[in-house]
């Protein structure tokens, strides 16, 4: 990364987690080196144009299935990484269900070595049991000495309650997260979309609100008990954002992230029968959609997390109880944060950039590079957002390998303009540059 | 079905009579849909549903075309899309489709373009001819004709049975309530959808007994096993002992009550065998009925020119 450019961000509003103020950006060799009003920059600089736009540490998602190993049809980490970049993320933790399972040493190497010079870094959350089958724990210390940080059966919830208390036993000793996808699985299984008014009428077997529920309930308790840290998965309901709050009045180590399909749509959704809208855990009604919104705006959810999920185009053009859930989610994701939630900037960007960051032990307290203050001698990760401009979202123009975006011909508002990995400038006027 | 509004049923009933008329003559064949190609697309098995619908396209010379997904492209692994996208460059005027999922004869209507989609049973969605054939089966005891559709309003149905997986009672709910009858549900409440909310019932009892004296119509559901519905209860003696239709039940009725069963029926289970036998059990009527009313369904749809015409 030596050969980039020096870079000049100017005329924008840096926003971090120590404020907001009127600043250019200045970058040199992968670090910031100056921030400060009406910075000149030197003939051979690249300048980015910020007039009127949010000059922000970069976004970090903790939650992308980016398929490779295995759906390389779908998605592969150049691929997926190229979607992050445009959607302003600088950062993406893949999740280990892949094929094989990201819950070997080797599996890990792998997709580190994929991830060499992507348009974005990518950190991996290793599988908590072995082949995420929810029997025995997966080698957590050997994972934990390759850097990974957060650890999940996503996809599935570990069933076992026994052996979810012996992995948050296990994780306090290597200062790890067990990121919990909670469904149970009597309560779920067969079930393809929100058990309600809806599933009801149009035939299809529902998963009620207290699949997730009891799981969130289990483990914070498991978490009360052991002091292992939870980071609760995508939460939908409002039954669940309660439970958290509570727990964490009461001073339980849980965090929570919640989906923007989960604070954007509804069950009502799938009135169609269109997969697109299938999705674990599934769109709700609008009183759980007001419930994580609300969870958002008071601190009982950390952080927005896209749940990227793409499925290729023939396992979409199923029926919906056959199709695969799950839905794209990086390139809108910043953009439906702006216009579903009536945020600041500040709240928005910190549920998008430094507290992800700090879930998933990206920040520079743990020694990453990720969610860092704008300020000389941080490394720039950097993202620029131009809030006001309108977008109209296009299946076909998404860098994803596969096009199960549920916002097709939706038009939101503030789009990404700029992302800067390391220095280099990989999205310029929302073109990926590479 | 959800659409079908009281006009529309009333409608379907009337050209009934029209082509139930037909059915009864030495030669019950008419050339309403001549030139004209259907194809029966059954995902899952059946045989009345299906010998129905073909009787009826035949009867008015339609040419039929039959897919089994047993015997199909479906086995060695050919998507649904591309399955509709095939028969519909064959070139059908109508496709008619079962399907063990929800929601599919809707998906396929929007992805064929000239083409009709008539929905014989999805999931546990809708079963709209099965729901038609039984208004026109009461309707014939009612009197039959348009005085017979009048005298739906405030007619008592009770639907008794496996309502939470029946694409069957969701069909009956909506046309039942679309010509003003009472519709109340009988059964176990695991047996009910999750949620009622903004169907139009009048009542839910779990308490067949008590019902059964206000009861004008009523209609028994399969257990079905099939469908994981065994589950639901802890016996299928346990269930018969609530909510089958036996022959000291059938005495509670009222004297003029009708007694209906979409079918398969399982004798023991949800209705006596005696009780299946009695005069004012129609469960063969409602067959017969069932050709007449696919074939006014797929007049509607395909037919050109007067109905006179058509039926004579």
């Amino acid at each position: 990364m030596s050969a980039t450019p020096e870079l000049v961000i100017r005329g924008g509003t840096v926003i971090d987690a120590t404020g907001t103020r009127r600043a250019d950006v200045r970058v040199v060799d992968g670090a910031v080196v100056e921030v400060a009003e009406g910075l000149d920059a030197p003939k051979r600089a690249v300048t980015l144009d910020a007039a009127g736009c949010l000059v922000a540490p970069g976004l970090v998602d903790i939650h992308t299935h980016l398929r490779e190993p295995g759906r390389e049809e779908a998605e592969t980490v150049e691929s997926g990484t190229r979607a992050a970049a445009l959607g302003g993320f600088t950062a993406v933790v893949a999740m280990p269900n892949t094929d094989p399972p990201l819950d070997s040493a080797e599996s890990v190497r792998n997709v580190y070595a994929l991830a060499e010079g992507a348009m974005a870094q990518v950190a991996v959350a290793g599988a908590i049991t072995v082949g995420r089958a929810g029997e025995r724990l997966a080698p957590m210390a050997e994972l934990a000495a390759l850097g990974v940080r957060l650890f999940t059966d996503d996809g599935d919830g570990v069933q076992s309650a026994g052996l979810m208390r012996r992995a948050l036993q296990y994780a306090t000793g290597l200062g790890v997260t067990l990121a919990q996808h909670c469904e149970d699985r009597s309560l779920a299984d067969g079930g393809t979309m929100h058990e309600g008014v809806w599933s009801s009428r149009l035939g299809l077997p529902g998963m009620p609100s207290e699949a997730e529920e009891v799981m969130v309930a289990r483990d914070i308790a498991l978490a009360r008990a052991t002091g292992g840290r939870v980071h609760f998965l995508h939460l939908s309901t409002a039954g669940s954002v309660d439970l958290v709050r509570r727990a964490r009045a009461d001073g339980v180590p849980v965090t929570a992230e919640v989906a923007p399909h989960h604070f954007t749509l509804t069950d009502g959704c799938a009135a169609g029968y269109d997969p697109v809208f299938k999705v674990n855990p599934p769109l709700r009604p609008r009183s759980d959609v007001d419930a994580v919104q609300a969870a958002l705006a008071d601190g009982t959810a950390d952080a927005i997390a896209t749940d990227h999920a793409p499925h290729a185009p023939e396992q979409k053009d199923l029926p919906f109880d056959q199709a695969p859930p799950g839905m794209l989610g990086l390139q809108t994701a910043l953009s439906l944060a702006v216009t579903e939630l009536d945020l600041p900037p500040e709240r928005l960007l910190a549920l998008l950039s430094w507290q992800p960051a700090a879930i998933a032990g990206l920040d520079p307290a743990h020694g990453g590079t990720q969610g860092a203050p704008v300020a000389p001698g941080s490394a720039a990760n950097l993202c620029v957002i131009d809030p006001t401009a309108t977008w109209t979202v296009d299946p076909t123009a998404l860098a994803s390998r596969s096009r199960n975006t549920p916002y097709a011909g939706r038009t939101l508002t503030g789009r990404v303009r700029h992302t800067v990995r390391s220095g280099e400038p990989v999205v310029i006027d929302a073109e990926a540059q590479r | 079905m959800d659409d079908l509004d009281a006009d529309t049923v009333a409608e379907v009933l009337r050209v009934t009579d029209s082509f139930a008329e037909v059915g009864r003559r030495a030669n019950p064949k008419v050339p309403a849909l001549r030139g004209r190609t259907v194809a029966t697309l059954f995902f899952e098995d059946s045989t009345r549903t299906r010998m129905s619908f073909e009787t009826a396209a035949k009867r008015m010379s339609a040419d039929v075309l039959s897919f089994s997904a047993g015997s199909s492209s479906v086995k060695k692994g050919e998507s649904l899309r591309d399955t509709i996208e095939t028969i519909q460059a064959i070139g059908m005027d109508a496709v008619i489709i079962r399907h063990r999922s929800s929601g599919v004869p809707q998906r396929v209507a929007g992805w064929v373009d000239h083409c009709a989609v008539v929905n014989a049973g999805d999931g546990w969605h809708q079963h709209p001819t099965q729901a038609l054939l039984d208004l026109y089966t009461v309707r014939q005891s009612l009197g039959g004709g348009s005085e017979g559709t009048a005298r739906f309003r405030g007619l008592r149905v009770t639907i008794v049975g496996d309502i939470r997986h029946s694409r069957v009672a969701r069909s009956q709910i909506t046309a039942y309530a679309a010509l003003g009858a009472e519709v109340t549900l009988v059964a176990p409440a695991t047996l009910l959808p999750p949620s009622l909310e903004g169907w139009p019932v009048t009542g839910v009892s779990h308490d067949l007994d008590r019902v059964l004296a206000t009861t004008d119509v009523i209609s028994l559901l399969r257990l079905q096993a099939e469908r994981g519905s065994g589950a639901y209860v802890p016996t299928v003696r346990e269930y018969s002992a609530g909510y089958a239709l036996t022959a000291r039940r059938a005495l509670l009725l009222p004297p003029d009550a009708i007694i209906l069963h979409p079918g398969p029926m399982v004798r023991g289970v949800e209705i006596a065998s005696e009780v299946a036998e009695l005069p004012s059990a129609r469960i063969t009527d409602q067959v017969g009925n069932g050709v007449a009313v696919r074939m006014a369904v797929l007049f509607l749809l395909l037919g050109q020119g007067s109905l006179d015409g058509a039926a004579a």
